[in-house]
């Protein structure tokens, strides 16, 4: 149960450890106006590693370079440096000369599905003739086109709408068809840049709920970008945290909750409760699957002979595991519970002290408690 | 003031009519087979664009004011040779539809561009993210989706050409603005004249209408209902006064 970082466990059964986008050294610097203006450096030597099957988060704030790692796995932006390798081909090799896209890569392009967070569905054409769009770009024929654009609509829950616009469906229904579309080429990896972003708590639940099931019926990749720790929590099997063009965090859920001083893991899992003086030492106790923390800390206090006040508690599912935290207090400085601390450590728990500047988990040190 | 009778009016203002109709419309074909991809590859051309040549777009753009700013009747003296060379000749229909045609041109390519930098780039880069070419891009996205405006610029165009082509009438083109100039005008028979200016309110009239309900009914067909398209019929007929 409490299996510390190592081989990650497939989550469920679709994933494999066979690598499905993996970017490495991505860069892309912008350059603001014209040839003179400052440079911004979106990307910054971004390494992404994507398993097949797996439902992959990476979080960011607004700026934090996440559309541009988006885009540049498509090869909508051109990476400045590095190489993106979807399903084992290289596509930054296939880049042709000029701005325009080879054909090799528009045909790699039509084998990866897109979500965007506005929809991007013409609205000159009926639902069922957005869906058919990538259909005619592959060329197939129009009788092909139409059964297979029902198909999708029905795999989306909207097959009643196929003769509708755009402009007469509500925000979630849009954003269905926009997935529908991007399954006309069969993908084996889906994109999605906020694509829940512009929708209703609702409706954001509903359409993750889609990405879900599709990645667990088709065994789709899917590669989501969002600012919502809510988006990861519920559906993410791994994530990235990018900051300022960069990867900071990057794991499987399970690893990451595993990860001393994890900012994802604490954002996407966080306990509160203010110590009670100064003096105290306060300390996050996490730990995974049914066993409880309970009689570890009763423990503790049996065996140290010291009061532990627990200042919040709490169990949730995160990407499918149950997880439980807890965040309590023991009696004196740090120095004074180094034993107590990696007491619980032996106990297999994760521990991350909590100091007093600014409430947040440090990762307690290797060798801090010699 | 001489009152002509309506036996003499009527086959005058038939041909007059007949000839502007031909003009107009052979012009305004042309104008919109030539303008339609010359504004569209000032979109694609821009900055930014699918095909951003910086060089080219600048070429063409200016070439475009020029061609713009210039004052129909010099143009039509200026492309006397040419249209000779078109059509053999520098008088009568067919040789003023050459400098029309050639005039309405960059106007109707320049309300091209206008409406089709309208369209939402979202859905360039949709097509893009299918696999789609900057030619799928025009055909399937650029043109379908800024039809509405299309309409109305073909429609802003027509208008326009209807008002040059009375300028035709100095190098014996005929038709309904000849008519009002040189009966009106030169001969002061008014009545003449004020019955060829009705005749063009209404036709102008009737094109505006056929051309603003076409717009409205492919606007509405996407199931909208707002009334966006009046503020760009507003706009096109703006930009079609500072030039008229
Ligand atoms: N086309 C562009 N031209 C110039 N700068 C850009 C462009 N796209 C993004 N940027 C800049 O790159 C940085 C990262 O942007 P973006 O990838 O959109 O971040 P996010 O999606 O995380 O909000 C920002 O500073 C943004 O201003
Ligand atoms: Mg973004």
């Amino acid at each position: 149960m409490h299996s510390r970082t190592g081989t990650p466990t497939p989550v469920h059964p679709t994933v494999t450890e066979t690598p499905v986008i993996t970017t490495s050294g991505l860069t892309k610097t912008y350059r603001a106006h014209r040839s003179h203006g400052p440079e911004v450096t979106a990307l910054d030597g971004v390494d992404l590693h994507v398993r097949e099957g797996e439902v992959f988060g990476v979080i960011g704030q607004s700026g934090a370079g996440k559309s541009s790692l988006i885009r540049c796995i498509n090869l909508l932006e051109r990476p400045t440096a590095g190489t993106v390798t979807v399903d084992g081909q290289d596509l930054t090799a296939l880049v042709g000369r000029g701005r325009r896209a080879s054909r090799a890569l528009r045909e790699a392009r039509s084998r990866i599905g897109m979500v965007f967070q506005h929809f991007n569905l013409l609205s000159s054409r009926t639902v069922r003739d957005n869906v058919e769009l990538p259909l005619e770009i592959l060329g197939m024929s129009g009788r092909d086109r139409s059964r297979k654009a029902l198909d999708l609509l029905d795999l989306v829950g909207l097959a009643d709408k196929a003769d509708a616009h755009p402009a007469q469906l509500s925000g979630g229904q849009k954003q269905r068809v926009g997935i529908a579309r991007a399954l006309a080429g069969d993908p084996k990896v889906l994109l999605s840049d906020e694509a829940t972003s512009a929708l209703d708590p609702e409706t954001t639940r509903s359409i993750l709920q889609l990405l879900r099931d599709l990645n667990r019926q088709l065994g789709l990749t899917v590669l989501l970008i969002t600012h919502e720790m809510d988006v990861v929590k519920s559906i993410c099997d791994s994530a990235a945290l990018m900051e300022r063009g960069r990867v900071v965090e990057s794991g499987t859920v399970g690893e990451l909750l595993a990860t001393p001083g994890s900012a994802l893991a604490s954002a996407l899992f966080p306990v509160g409760g203010e110590a009670t003086g100064t003096d105290r030492t306060v300390v996050d106790v996490t730990f995974r699957g049914e066993s409880a923390t309970q009689p570890v800390v009763s423990r503790l206090a049996r065996t140290y002979n010291i009061d532990i006040s627990i200042l919040g508690a709490a169990v949730d599912t995160v990407g499918g595991r149950q997880i439980g935290r807890m965040r309590i207090e023991l009696p004196g400085r740090y120095e004074d519970n180094v034993v107590p601390v990696g007491f619980l450590r032996e106990q297999g728990l994760q521990v991350d002290v909590v100091t007093e500047q600014d409430r947040q988990p440090v990762p307690v040190e290797e060798g801090a408690h010699k | 003031m001489s009152t002509t009778d309506w036996s003499e009016m009527q086959p005058l203002l038939t041909q007059a009519c007949r000839d502007t109709f031909y003009m107009v419309g052979w012009s305004a074909l042309v104008a919109v087979a030539g303008g339609l991809p010359l504004g569209i590859l000032l979109v694609l051309t821009d900055r930014g664009g699918l095909l951003s040549n910086t060089v080219a777009n600048k070429v063409v753009g200016q070439l475009v004011n020029v061609a713009r700013s210039m004052p129909f009747i010099i143009l039509m003296i200026a492309l006397m040779g040419f249209t000779r060379w078109i059509t053999g000749t520098t008088i009568g229909r067919d040789a003023a539809i050459v400098p029309l045609a050639i005039g309405a041109i960059p106007f109707f390519a320049r309300l091209v561009e206008t409406a089709v930098r309208e369209v939402d780039g979202g859905l360039v880069e949709a097509v893009q993210a299918m696999g789609g070419n900057t030619w799928t891009v025009v055909r399937k996205v650029l043109v379908p989706e800024s039809l509405p405006s299309l309409v109305s610029s073909t429609t802003t165009t027509i208008v326009a050409l209807i008002g040059y082509s009375a300028m035709a009438g100095t190098v014996g083109a005929g038709g309904l603005g000849d008519i009002a100039i040189r009966y009106g005008y030169q001969r002061f028979e008014t009545q003449l004249m004020w019955i060829t200016v009705a005749i063009l309110a209404v036709v102008i009239s009737l094109i505006q209408f056929a051309g603003d309900c076409t717009a409205r009914a492919l606007y509405r067909r996407g199931g909208r209902s707002s009334p966006a398209p009046a503020l760009r019929f507003l706009k096109a007929a703006t930009a079609g006064s500072r030039t008229a």
